[in-house]
């Protein structure tokens, strides 16, 4: 996987390796592969970098984002990369890097921060770290690692992830299907809430976790369920992209705030409503609690049934449904 | 439904609550008073990447000349500064503030290994990164970690805007964005919001807890900014466009008690590939309107001396112009210093050499982080080399 992606036209033009040639290496690539995809910051020196820069000479994309080997700008000199010293072209460099045990180590703490937690018992994932460094990377033994294991059905495990903003939009319109009259409305909720997706701020990636709330961002989410459900109307406006508006008007905040303005969700509630049949008017609340949220506990009962619409059945499960989702706890998973 | 209804509960109702919730939870009302002679910062953003070279003109210059036999602003156009120097003509304000000794020009401001992405460049100059390294705090939030260690409300630095920027986010506290103090304090105080807040206990789940956290420090926030800003609200005529707006709302909240040290807005987009003058014109016009009001408004409340203000852009624009009327990314820029006590005074540092040449873009001579780590020490009087993670030389301006 870190051969294939190393040779993509986007991975290459985006760190400049097509500008990485013989008598000017560019270092952009050898750095991000060391920290970004591999090791992580502090475990190379900036003369691996360069070194390493050195073997990645040659390598690019061509217009169609194709894998060139351009030979004659590659430098086949001797170079010397984490203490091994060899004629060593971009791929030999590559193999280096999943030589060093820190390249699992680093791999397995993402992958840990991204299933089971964002603070990493580092017990476990050395355990995982060893384990994925004997089977030669082998990501699926990884995850039948983490989800065989007991300890990723712990408590401490569960509902301690805060939902990326695509987790928490998805995750409404599964619960509650819908038709939206016009889905340019997702993409306004995407910039407002910082994730649009296949487009992360850098390489880096979406930092996640805690980054993606702040006092905007939080009580935002907070009233999309209202939102889908109620018509209520928009009133704030993303930030302007220049990367992509290039000077021009935002014409699509112009357009989609005004569209926007309310979201106009058809909620299908049919088949929502029927999961409750059979259970009785006084524990509605725990049990739609129960089904949404993975946090220990949730907001009291009281409150959800002062905020609920108690004239019929249907109305109550509908108001208190959204209300729940109302709630800080629902950002959780 | 009742969740809808906007029922403005009347401050204190939270304050009523706090004893029930855990002690970090708690909406105390305390409020610090200012000291006289509190010194502020007001950032303004020039998102998009603005032309410095049509913005601090070189108007005795035959290869800007020759770079921009269209785009360059004829020296009768330009506002004279020195017989070298000239402002685009619709900085008026501008020109006004460097006769009245209130207007600094930093010149070729950048960093090593320009970026020409908007998106990484805005990151690398709201992080105070270098450009090979990626930090996800803001430098200003950063600043606020260290004001608002423990605080209630991180009302330390304030963003005009619906949208947090990268700028404004620390390791533990986060600024609040709000276009208007009134309309922040409406959305965040439902009745539903501020009850599931008051029902919150702690049960030792941490990022609960952090969700909580941020929701009451909001809530306060909000409780906390609108009573300010009503307490000596600016009476001034600001421009009715959206920086005029925002700059009356800082005017009002630095005429407060508030204890906001830094209050950061934006204006754009600059990013003139094509049709640059009509948009630079339009938008230096919207800037220069604005800004007469603002700092007249702070002479007149005596506030002109402990404000602070500085323009920046992700990167200047090359030197050519291109094939549309527009020019491309570039790399190095000016920023303008506007306040009523400022060091250093006039034009700082020399204007771009233009003989001087990085494959067509300005070479930068000041390290942005240096004017960042100045105004942190000097003006802020805070821990620029732990806040920007490096010791950087501090400039004379302030």
């Amino acid at each position: 996987m870190l051969h294939e992606v190393s040779k993509t036209g986007a991975m290459l033009n985006f760190l400049n390796n097509n500008q990485n040639r013989k008598d000017h290496p560019n270092e952009n690539f050898a750095r991000e592969v060391m920290e970004l995809f591999t090791m992580g910051r502090g475990h190379y020196t900036e003369q691996d970098v360069k070194e390493a820069a050195r073997a990645f000479t040659g390598w690019g994309a061509n217009a169609k984002g194709e894998f060139v080997f351009r030979r004659f700008q590659h430098d086949d000199g001797s170079k010397t990369v984490l203490g091994k010293a060899g004629h060593f072209d971009g791929d030999e460099v590559l193999e280096i890097l999943l030589d060093q045990k820190q390249t699992a180590k680093f791999i397995s703490q993402k992958i840990y921060r991204f299933f089971v937690n964002d603070s990493v018992d580092t017990q476990k994932a050395d355990w995982l770290a060893d384990r994925l460094y004997k089977s030669d990377y082998d990501i699926g033994k990884l995850m039948e690692d983490i989800f065989t294991s007991d300890w990723f059905y712990k408590e401490e495990n569960i509902g301690c992830k805060i939902k990326s903003p695509v987790e928490l939009l998805v995750g409404i319109q599964r619960m509650l299907p819908m038709t939206l009259q016009n889905e340019e409305a997702l993409l306004l909720l995407q910039r407002l809430l910082g994730q649009i997706l296949f487009y992360p701020p850098n390489v880096a990636g979406w930092p996640g976790g805690k980054t993606w709330i702040d006092s905007s961002t939080l009580m935002m989410r907070m009233r999309i369920p209202q939102l889908f459900n109620d018509r209520d109307e928009f009133n704030i406006k993303p930030k302007t992209d220049d990367d992509q508006m290039m000077g021009r008007n935002d014409d699509d905040i112009k357009t989609i705030g005004k569209k926007a303005r309310s979201i106009n969700a058809e909620i299908d509630w049919t088949k929502y409503l029927g999961y409750y049949n059979r259970v009785p008017l006084g524990e509605l609340v725990n049990g739609i609690a129960g089904n949404l949220l993975q946090t220990k506990k949730a907001v009291s009962v009281g409150i959800i049934d002062e905020y609920s619409d108690d004239s019929d059945k249907e109305s109550f499960i509908k108001t208190a449904t959204i209300q729940i989702m109302s709630t800080p706890e629902y950002q959780l998973c | 439904m009742l969740f809808k209804r906007k029922e403005f509960l009347q401050l204190g109702s939270l304050a009523t609550a706090s004893f029930m919730v855990p002690k970090f939870l708690k909406s105390f009302e305390r409020v610090d008073r200012v000291p006289p002679g509190n010194k502020v910062v007001v950032i303004l953003q020039l998102s998009g990447g603005n032309d410095g070279l049509n913005t601090v003109i070189p108007i005795r210059n035959d290869i800007y000349y020759r770079e921009r036999p269209v785009l360059g602003i004829a020296k009768t156009n330009a506002l004279a500064l020195t017989d070298d120097v000239g402002l685009h003509p619709a900085l008026k304000s501008l020109r006004e503030l460097y006769d009245d000794g209130s207007l600094g020009i930093l010149n070729n401001v950048g960093y090593p290994n320009p970026d020409r992405s908007h998106f990484r460049s805005m990151d690398i100059w709201q992080t105070g990164s270098a450009s090979t390294e990626y930090i996800t705090t803001g430098w200003v939030g950063r600043y606020l970690d260290a004001q608002c260690h423990g605080c209630d409300k991180p009302t330390h630095a304030l963003e005009i805007d619906d949208v947090l920027s990268l700028a404004l986010k620390g390791e533990n506290s986060k600024a609040i964005a709000m276009k208007d103090p009134k309309r922040l304090f409406g959305t965040s105080n439902e009745k539903f919001f501020r009850d599931v807040l008051k029902d919150h206990k702690s049960d030792g789940e941490e990022t609960v807890d952090y969700l909580y956290k941020t929701m009451s420090e909001t809530l306060s926030s909000a409780n906390y900014i609108f009573d300010q800003s009503k307490l000596h609200p600016s009476v001034a005529e600001y421009p009715r466009t959206e920086l005029g707006n925002g700059l009356k709302t800082i005017a009002s909240l630095i005429f407060s008690d508030i204890n906001t040290k830094v209050y950061y807005i934006s204006l754009g987009s600059f990013d003139t590939h094509v049709n640059q003058q009509m948009q630079q014109q339009r938008l230096f016009t919207e800037l220069s309107d604005a800004v007469r009001v603002f700092t007249a408004d702070l002479k007149k409340n005596n506030r002109f001396n402990d404000v602070l203000m500085f323009t920046f852009s992700e990167f200047g624009r090359r030197v050519s112009q291109n094939a549309s009327g527009g020019t491309d990314h570039g790399t190095a820029n000016n920023m303008f210093l506007i306040g009523g006590a400022l060091k250093q005074k006039g034009i700082i540092n020399p204007i771009p050499d233009l003989n001087d040449l990085d494959e067509g873009d300005l070479k930068y001579k000041i390290d942005f982080k240096t004017v960042y780590a100045t105004v942190l020490k000097n003006w802020l009087d805070a821990d620029d080399t732990a806040i920007l993670g490096r010791k950087y030389d501090h400039l004379g301006f302030c």
